[in-house]
């Protein structure tokens, strides 16, 4: 066995078992904590297959930014968990079915599967001098212009949307006016007053 | 694609040493470390009183709101990098493009500035 080979073994019964323990674990944070063990893992193994553009994302975005927000959605749900988990032998048939049903699929759609001619030499992606990234570059922004300003709009609806969703302002609150303190005249913040004895303002 | 995997082998044996240092520290405390649990010394400690109520408890939605913002300028970045590589070689249609991100990104960032979402109350 090659080191390639035994590399993607291991990432990928590392992946299985992150994701399958994601399903299973008991604690929610838990959850989390093992589907970023399968994100990682599954980066790994876009880097054995020469996507290291793909990687490096899966690791800055899934692991740095949707796993934490995975963590907030798990913490702000105030959820008693071991009720929930006495809910779920309810529906533990209907799991089943579902699972056997995707099962099925799954063996269907792999029994029919067939490899094309000259696989082997389009498999080794990574093409020559162009580096992966570069060759990414050139294609994104020129040639699927479309789809690259399309993504800014869903960025931006995401934006507005997430704001207008959970911004409320407190009235209450005291905010900080940056502004108005630069422009404070400290001449006219004080008036000395000479108060006579015996007498009040 | 021998080479490329040869450039990673660094990365690998990092990965291997600090899963085995993980491993080592973890299996050490379950091995050599005293244990000696009483009700007291495992029960949840609060200074001076009884633990009111369970430490999960609802967090302020202006923290999930800080993060997706977070996540949305990440994806921008992640944007910038194949076009920041690809720069000599884009034509004028690829820089205006990401032109037009950026804009449509600022316009959304001016939004949320304005209405005050970066601010902490």
């Amino acid at each position: 066995m090659t080191v390639a080979a035994f590399t993607f073994y291991a990432f990928a019964v590392t992946t299985l078992l992150g994701g399958l323990m994601t399903v299973m674990s008991r604690n929610p944070v838990h959850s989390v904590l093992w589907l970023i063990l399968a994100f990682i893992s599954s980066a790994g193994l876009f880097v054995l297959l020469g996507a290291e553009f793909v990687a490096m994302l899966l690791m800055i975005v899934y692991v740095g930014a949707v796993a934490v927000l995975f963590l907030f959605v798990v913490m702000m749900l105030d959820i008693d968990f071991a009720e929930l988990k006495a809910e779920m032998a309810r529906y533990m048939p209907l799991a089943l079915l579902i699972g056997v049903v995707i099962l099925m699929q799954l063996g269907m759609a792999f029994g029919a599967w067939d490899y094309s001619e000259g696989v082997a030499e389009r498999l080794a992606a990574p093409a020559g001098e162009v580096q992966n990234t570069a060759a990414l570059g050139q294609l994104i922004y020129d040639k699927y212009i479309m789809l690259f300003q399309l993504a800014g709009l869903i960025l931006l609806v995401a934006m507005i949307g997430a704001i207008v969703l959970t911004l409320r302002h407190r009235t209450n609150i005291k905010r900080q006016d940056i502004l108005a303190q630069m422009y404070r005249d400290p001449a006219k913040a004080m008036e000395l007053k000479d108060v006579k004895p015996g007498q009040g303002l | 694609m021998e080479d490329l995997l040869r450039e990673y082998l660094p990365i690998v044996i990092f990965l291997g040493l600090a899963i085995a240092l993980g491993a080592i520290l973890v299996l050490a405390a379950v091995i050599v470390a005293v244990r000696n649990p009483d009700p007291e010394k495992v029960s949840a400690y609060e200074c001076g009183f009884n633990a009111f109520d369970d430490a999960r408890m609802k967090f302020d939605v202006r923290f999930y709101l800080v993060s997706i913002l977070f996540i949305i300028f990440d994806l921008e970045v992640a944007f910038l990098f194949p076009w920041a590589v690809a720069f000599k070689d884009l034509s004028m249609v690829g820089f205006w493009s990401m032109m037009v991100f950026l804009g449509v990104l600022t316009i959304g960032f001016a939004y949320e500035w304005k209405k005050g979402a970066l601010e902490w109350s």
